[in-house]
């Protein structure tokens, strides 16, 4: 499987991902997904502004990414995924039932979160929905950075 | 210009912090510069804070990396506001030439701050 980590993270790109995760993953694409950036030039031009040379950095919905999960398993490059909501998590896993490991990285403060990590807070809904993943046998793990532990998504408070 | 600029440096950690302090103990006034950490922050919530931190006026913001959140939050700050100018790369030599050069446009400091800032920069060698 060359789709190295799929991970959850309302920043999308940035240092912690670009730098910490695609060093130690030896990443060369990077994939968001997210409906509305799609949609966006702008913030397209927004985030291509912090890839170094070396990666590759390409927008898909999350219709799209469903239907090039099969082209990534199968690429050779090393690729991460980033998605900043839970529910287009939800829907890729769904629709995309080979994807079996998912990382939770930063959700930051919102009005109807609460804070479960010093970098990861939920709603109950969006704690539900995550912890439903992992009890259909998606391995949903908490982790920020690649030295850190990675915590099963079950020891979440 | 009518109004001073003001500055905001907006890092990771505590890094814009640490770089307003450093100008304050250098040239003894640091008051036209605010710092910001986007710890604990989304996009949204480190856009709203820097936009608490402008106000009004004209600003420079300064933000350490030339991509990422912080400049994430700067630029999409920028697009609805009039009179911000957005510099990535912040470093010392330059928060300490704008502190002396604030009666600028935005614009203006920003091109200076690239300019001291680069100056700055440099492989010595004995």
């Amino acid at each position: 499987m060359t789709l190295d980590l799929v991970r959850l993270d309302d920043r999308l790109v940035h240092g912690q991902v670009v730098v910490g995760w695609g060093q130690a993953l030896a990443a060369s694409l990077v994939i968001v997904m997210d409906d509305r950036v799609r949609q966006s030039e702008w913030e397209q031009e927004l985030y291509r502004m912090g890839m170094p040379p070396h990666m590759s950095l390409e927008f898909a919905s999350v219709e799209e990414a469903v239907a090039a999960v099969p082209r990534w398993l199968c690429s050779s490059q090393k690729t991460l995924l980033l998605t900043g909501d839970v529910d287009s998590l939800v829907r890729l896993v769904e629709g995309a039932p080979a994807i079996r490991r998912v990382n939770v990285g930063g959700l930051h403060q919102q009005p109807d979160r609460r804070q479960r990590l010093r970098y990861l807070y939920l709603s109950e809904t969006e704690a539900e929905q995550l912890r439903r993943l992992a009890e259909r046998g998606v391995e949903v793990s908490v982790q920020d950075v690649p030295t850190a532990r990675p915590i099963p998504f079950r020891e979440i408070p | 210009m009518s109004e001073s600029l003001r500055g905001v440096v907006v890092s990771h950690a505590a890094l814009a912090q640490g770089l307003v302090e450093a100008v304050r103990q250098i040239t003894g006034e640091a008051d036209p510069l605010i710092p910001l950490s986007n710890e604990g922050c989304d996009g949204g919530l480190l856009a709203a804070r820097l936009k608490h931190a402008i106000g009004d006026g004209p600003a420079v913001v300064f933000v350490d990396l030339p991509g990422g959140s912080c400049l994430q939050a700067a630029v999409r700050h920028q697009r609805t506001a009039t009179d911000v100018a957005v510099v990535a790369g912040v470093n010392l030599a330059m928060l300490l030439d704008f502190i002396y050069h604030r009666d600028l446009t935005p614009a203006e400091a920003a091109k200076r701050a690239v300019e001291t800032g680069g100056r700055a920069v440099r492989a010595v060698t004995p």
